[in-house]
């Protein structure tokens, strides 16, 4: 029994050290704050992208091709830290901009490259005829597109879109190398500042997946109401 | 009303459509009759512009509508079209499968569209599926909403690809009898169909077209009974 009591009693301390102690949790809730903030700048400004890139690859004239062609080539060819520092050192190095917007950014323009993939699988999943049943009853090429095609994109690409935004939110963890505070560099401060390991870094890790899990949750309801029309 | 003149469609080196002048006036019930892959599906979609002809005029209302500045979709509204596969959108219901076009091209309003979308329905007998969504239905039960979808735009045309061609056979009649009404009614229809019964009594023309060419134009009774073309011949001989 004394075993069991130690350890939890260790626990307790450990606990406190890290998170309680000069108000260590602030560290972690303004972490999370970051975190989300450019998670969901990140996640517009990619879906705004993927859809520009995903019209670029579709496109029958070439110059839009080439030019979608290169840049999911070059984001899908190079690592997102070397993107993110890149942008953050390099393009945005004169800007007077928030650190966390241009890290948003960043990740806005990787994510887009894997997002016009899946839009653009989306839409060529979309039958054909249903493209010229809109404009047999004279719809313009945009009306059938924003009504009749992508309305049912959206439904097959969906699932493919949340585990994006997931993948996505995770690899903010790497915005500590242009030094903003995120959950991960928060848990990282702790560890430094606490010389403890397991309590910050799994703190950190528990964090995340609750975040993650909520996001899921929320995802699967949407899912459920764009899903009405299927009858299976 | 329309006006083919020398018609030609090639995709990439196959002649697909080889020379076809035929009119079609207002009020005719044409019924175009011929082998798989003769181009009579080609034919029909060429009159709505889904395929462009290669060569040839086609004039609808005495206006060329394969000439570049057209707009195709002022053109396409004349034109109701039915599918083989049916083509109902899958995510809306059927009143909005039929209101969708009217509404968006601003033809009617809301209240507008939805009450001629009743009428319509009840037409095709399909009043209790206002708000079911096209999964719901069977075959022939889509393709009557999808007739229904055509009518709503009010054209003066109706074009139909083979609209039986995909139904099990018990379904076959209630979209025969659908289009039976329609004829009836003066609807001027251009139909690509392989029910013979049904063309011999509603067509008020048959056209025989096969390698790209009209064979043989006449009444079902100068087709059916007294073909002069040895390929229409065959092609009746393997069928009827």
């Amino acid at each position: 029994m004394t075993g069991i009591q130690a350890w939890f009693s260790d626990f307790c301390n450990s606990f406190e050290k890290c998170f309680i102690r000069e108000d260590r949790y602030m560290l972690l809730l303004n972490g999370i704050g970051i975190t989300i903030k450019i998670s969901i700048l990140a996640v517009f400004i990619g879906i705004l992208i993927g859809m520009l890139i995903a019209m670029c690859n579709l496109s029958k004239r070439k110059l839009p091709k080439i030019f979608g062609g290169i840049y999911t080539d070059v984001i899908r060819g190079t690592p997102s830290v070397t993107q993110l520092m890149i942008i953050y050192f390099v393009i945005f190095a004169t800007v007077n901009l928030d650190k966390w917007i241009i890290a948003a950014i960043a990740f806005g323009v990787n994510s887009g490259a894997y997002v016009s993939e899946i839009i653009r699988g989306g839409i060529l999943s979309v039958d054909h005829g249903q493209t010229e049943a809109g404009r047999s009853l004279g719809l313009n090429a945009f009306q059938t597109m924003t009504r009749i095609v992508i309305p049912q994109a959206v439904k097959n690409i969906f699932p493919a879109l949340c585990n994006e935004f997931i993948v996505l939110i995770k690899e903010t963890a790497i915005v500590g190398y242009v030094g903003l505070m995120d959950i991960q560099k928060a848990g990282d401060f702790i560890k430094s500042a606490t010389f403890e390991a397991f309590m910050p870094l799994v703190g950190t890790a528990v964090i995340y997946y609750v975040l993650i899990k909520i996001l899921t949750l929320i995802l699967r309801q949407i899912e459920k109401q764009l899903r009405k029309s299927d009858v299976r | 009303m329309i006006q083919v003149k020398n018609l030609h469609k090639k995709f990439g080196d196959l002649t697909v459509l080889d020379g076809i002048d035929e009119h079609i006036s207002q009020g005719e019930v044409v019924v175009v009759i011929g082998p798989s892959g003769s181009g009579k599906s080609t034919f029909l979609r060429c009159l709505n512009l889904l395929e462009n002809a290669t060569d040839g005029e086609i004039y609808v209302d005495d206006q060329l509508i394969n000439a570049p500045k057209v707009n195709v979709n002022h053109v396409r509204q004349k034109m109701g079209m039915v599918f083989q596969q049916f083509n109902l959108f899958p995510h809306l219901t059927i009143m909005d499968n039929i209101t969708l076009a009217p509404v968006l091209l601003k033809k009617m309003t809301k209240e507008e569209a939805v009450r001629r979308g009743r009428e319509l329905l009840e037409r095709v007998n399909l009043s209790e599926k206002a708000n079911a969504y096209p999964a719901q239905l069977s075959g022939g039960q889509k393709q009557r909403v999808a007739i229904a979808r055509a009518l709503a735009m009010n054209p003066e045309i109706m074009l139909f690809d083979e609209p039986t061609s995909a139904l099990d056979p018990e379904m076959v009649g209630e979209v025969l009898d659908v289009m039976k009404d329609l004829a009836k009614s003066g609807m001027t229809m251009v139909i690509v169909t392989h029910e013979m019964g049904f063309a011999r009594e509603v067509a008020s023309r048959v056209l025989f077209i096969d390698q790209g060419k009209v064979m043989e134009s006449g009444t079902p009774e100068e087709v059916f009974t007294n073909p002069k073309n040895e390929r229409t011949k065959l092609f009746l001989s393997k069928v009827l």
